[in-house]
């Protein structure tokens, strides 16, 4: 068997492509900053140094380990080229950091504290190098961008360009001058960006951030005219325990409603139970297009980061896309037309705020359609992180919260509800609604294990008689765009794709806990969410009798007129089509579309 | 063609995205062409580039942004390069430039003149020392240069453009 010398012990080699997993293999935390675990390596922020006997120094990211290799990890010489670095990456960072919002969980805070770099020799703002001239850009829905805290580690760049395929930042200019901008240094709101957030989620300082809406939040609640109905995404309830200490995956649904109530909110609904409509909605119409073989595949719509792209690159395929609102928008929808009026109160009294591990969910909430009588049907959305922050103001100890029940009626979801936060789950709670009316005799089942997982793509194949329904799940949009191109050029054929932006779905959207992209967290609140799942007296969604009794008392039955009017929605392009050859140019222009 | 039409732009960036196949990999030499043509890269145009080769606008301007031959900033038709490199410096290259930016009527910070005629820029060393101070214009090199003699220069430039004007006004 192969091995590396790390410190002077040995480590078995087992494919691990840098001697940076060699040396975390072995258990020795090197530093960081550019380096992401599923984006390429960009071996700039020279931190992961380390002495490689016969060779001299080198960056660990990048280097492959080779048989035989002696590695030290801690040298005199590495430990004062790391501090420089530090010193170095400091010199041109806004250093407030007490009032920062990542404060606490800043990357380069963490290290600088590690590496006790309390007094570094370079000054702010020395040599012209302005560290809080810039401005700040809060322009976007979601996201604020503050280049003064930019230390140049490209996470946000790669990301954006290697997982959602889209590129709205890029380095810009050179040398002691080089900044990561949009294009022409546009404002946010005015490029391309789908808001996702991931460029958030990866960012090690506050360059880039979530946008609070805490404080809109707070002054509805203490509102005492308003009535606050809250609602809970099916990935929060896996994920927010990990902001207190709980392991990811665990579901503290019931300690999150507590909190909510202590919070000040009156009526806590679940998004999933919202997730049960649209699997009915989204069915009836899937199989109405089924049977006549038109425009297909159907495109889920449930992600406003997926629906945004579709828009801008692919408007030829908006056709395709399921008129289903999200489940954030049905519920907004139901509570602000109807639940509303049986409360005796208006729209505006009403106060609907989402708990979202989304940020897109932000610029979503702010569609101009998505209104009634005026108001908007989702006022505020907040993410996971921002909910627990909230807690943590208020004092709350959430890990000795008690269990307390949701609210009717839309208290009680069915597994395929829930299992609508991971990739794959909207296809699976899809199909065990599917598969009861397409199969000849009757079929009652549950798992469809062959679309779960984080492949990038997965697809799966079902026979009814003489019929095929195909079906395909991606996640991130690059994934996206990939199994598009092959649509387009007719090499595949699928009848239904599910496309979610961030990776591992919901549960790994950007106002998630950090994970600082360990997908095993992901996979774990993904676990937790089919766990749910099972655990559900009732798993698909057709047998939830608070669904049917929402049907009988409001909607119809799905695709009804009232059901159109209510949980449906159209979409409109959104300039250029990037995706065709021939009409490359055809549609750019100089006016941006404003979000 | 500077002060094309959006329409000419849309055909002279398709012209150029054809020749050269539309790869990404060349996204220096379309810009390039461009610049070549425009004397500058104008934010649409560059816009069209990057729709057109299948990469993300900010990636253009990135790439525009790191090259210090590519200008996002309208240039003039006569770009006045002045020399100085150590030899060009220690011959007075300074006041030169000086007498130049004057002579140009350049406003505060820009390096193009208002009329759009001149660009006006130092560069490090051209290699012609033995001449020094050397100022090049558009491709051709002026040696041993004084403020009185790159005025006389200027001069013949600028009657040289009034004659393109009449002609082309006359075709």
């Amino acid at each position: 068997m192969s091995w590396v010398l790390v410190n002077g012990e040995r480590v078995a080699l087992n494919g691990e492509k840098s001697l940076l997993d060699v040396v975390r293999k072995a258990g020795i935390d090197l530093p960081t900053l550019c380096y992401h675990p599923e984006l390429s390596v960009y071996g700039a922020c020279r931190l992961c140094l380390v002495e490689v006997k016969g060779w001299g120094i080198v960056a660990a990211c990048h280097t492959p380990p080779q048989e035989g290799m002696a590695i030290e990890t801690n040298t005199g010489e590495l430990r004062r080229l790391r501090k420089i670095a530090l010193e170095l990456i400091l010199a041109r960072h806004d250093r407030e950091c007490t009032s920062c919002s990542r404060s606490g969980t800043c990357r380069l805070q963490e290290l600088a504290e590690r590496f006790q770099v309390h007094q570094p020799r370079f000054k702010n703002g020395a040599n012209g190098q302005s560290h809080r001239g810039r401005s700040i850009d809060a322009s976007g829905p979601a996201l604020v961008r503050d280049p003064n805290k930019c230390i140049l580690c490209g996470e946000c760049v790669r990301i954006c360009s290697e997982w959602q395929g889209i590129g709205v930042l890029s380095f810009s200019q050179r040398g002691s001058h080089m900044s990561v901008s949009t294009a022409f240094d546009l404002p946010i709101s005015e490029t391309e960006c789908v808001n996702c957030g991931q460029c958030a989620a990866v960012c090690p300082t506050g360059a880039l951030v979530v946008k609070s809406h805490i404080d809109h939040v707070w002054e509805a609640l203490h509102d005492p005219e308003k009535i606050v109905c809250v609602q809970i995404a099916p990935a929060v309830r896996v994920s927010i325990g990990e902001e207190f200490g709980l392991p990811p995956g665990d579901s503290t649904i019931g300690r999150l409603s507590a909190a909510l109530r202590r919070l000040g909110a009156d009526h806590i609904f679940d998004t999933s139970l919202a997730a049960d409509l649209t699997v009915l909605e989204e069915t009836s119409e899937f199989l109405k297009r089924f049977d006549a073989g038109e425009r297909l595949p159907l495109f889920t719509s449930c992600c406003p980061a997926w629906v945004k792209y579709a828009e801008q690159f692919y408007p030829e395929y908006l056709v395709n896309l399921s008129t289903c609102r999200s489940p954030q928008q049905m519920l907004g929808s139901l509570v602000k037309r109807y639940y509303s009026g049986e409360l005796g109160v208006s729209p505006k009294q009403v106060v609907m705020i989402s708990i979202m591990p989304c940020t897109a969910k932000k610029f979503e909430a702010q569609r101009p359609e998505f209104t009634t009588g005026g108001a908007p049907d989702v006022d505020f959305v907040i993410t996971t992180q921002e909910l627990a922050d909230m807690i943590r103001e208020q004092g709350l100890d959430y890990t000795a919260l008690p269990e307390e029940p949701l609210d009717e009626p839309f208290a009680k979801p069915t597994g395929a509800g829930i299992i609508f936060g991971v990739t794959g789950g909207v296809s699976e709670a899809v199909l065990r609604r599917a598969y009861e009316v397409l199969a000849s005799e009757p079929a009652h089942a549950v798992e469809f294990t062959e679309v779960r997982g984080f492949d990038g793509l997965r697809s799966c194949e079902l026979s009814f008689g003489d019929r095929t329904l195909r079906l395909g799940v991606v996640h991130g949009l690059s994934n996206a765009a990939a199994l598009l191109k092959e649509i387009q050029a007719g090499t595949v054929h699928y009848d239904m794709v599910e496309v979610m932006a961030c990776p591992g779905g919901c549960v790994g959207g950007a106002g998630q806990p950090l994970t600082r992209g360990d997908g095993r967290v992901r996979r774990r609140r993904g676990a937790g969410l089919y766990q749910g799942d099972s655990e559900q007296e009732v798993r698909r969604a057709q047998e939830n009798p608070a669904v049917t009794a929402l049907y009988q008392r409001w909607l119809g039955e799905p695709g009804s007129a009232e059901a159109h009017d209510a949980l449906h929605t159209a979409y409109t392009p959104r300039r250029g089509n990037r995706s065709g050859d021939d009409g490359a140019c055809a549609e750019v222009s100089s006016a941006h579309t404003a979000d | 063609m500077p002060g094309a039409t959006a329409v000419e732009m849309r055909e002279l960036v398709d012209s150029i995205l054809t020749r050269h196949k539309k790869a990404p990999s060349s996204l220096i030499p379309v810009l390039q062409d461009l610049q070549d043509e425009l004397r500058y890269l104008p934010e649409d145009c560059l816009t069209m580039v990057a729709h057109g080769l299948g990469i993300s606008p900010a990636t253009a301007y990135g790439v525009a942004t790191f090259y210090a031959q590519f200008s996002l900033e309208p240039r003039g038709k006569y770009i006045i390069k002045v020399c100085d490199g150590t030899a060009c410096h220690v011959r007075g290259s300074s006041p030169l430039y000086q007498a130049i930016c004057k002579r140009v009527k350049l406003e505060n910070g820009k390096a193009t003149s208002k009329n759009g005629l001149f660009t006006v820029e130092t560069v490090a060393c051209l290699g012609a020392c033995v001449i020094a101070p050397v100022v090049v214009i558009n491709d051709k090199a002026y040696g041993q240069m004084t403020p009185e003699a790159i005025n006389l220069i200027i001069d013949e430039l600028e009657k040289e453009d009034g004659r393109d004007q009449v002609c082309k006004t006359a075709s």
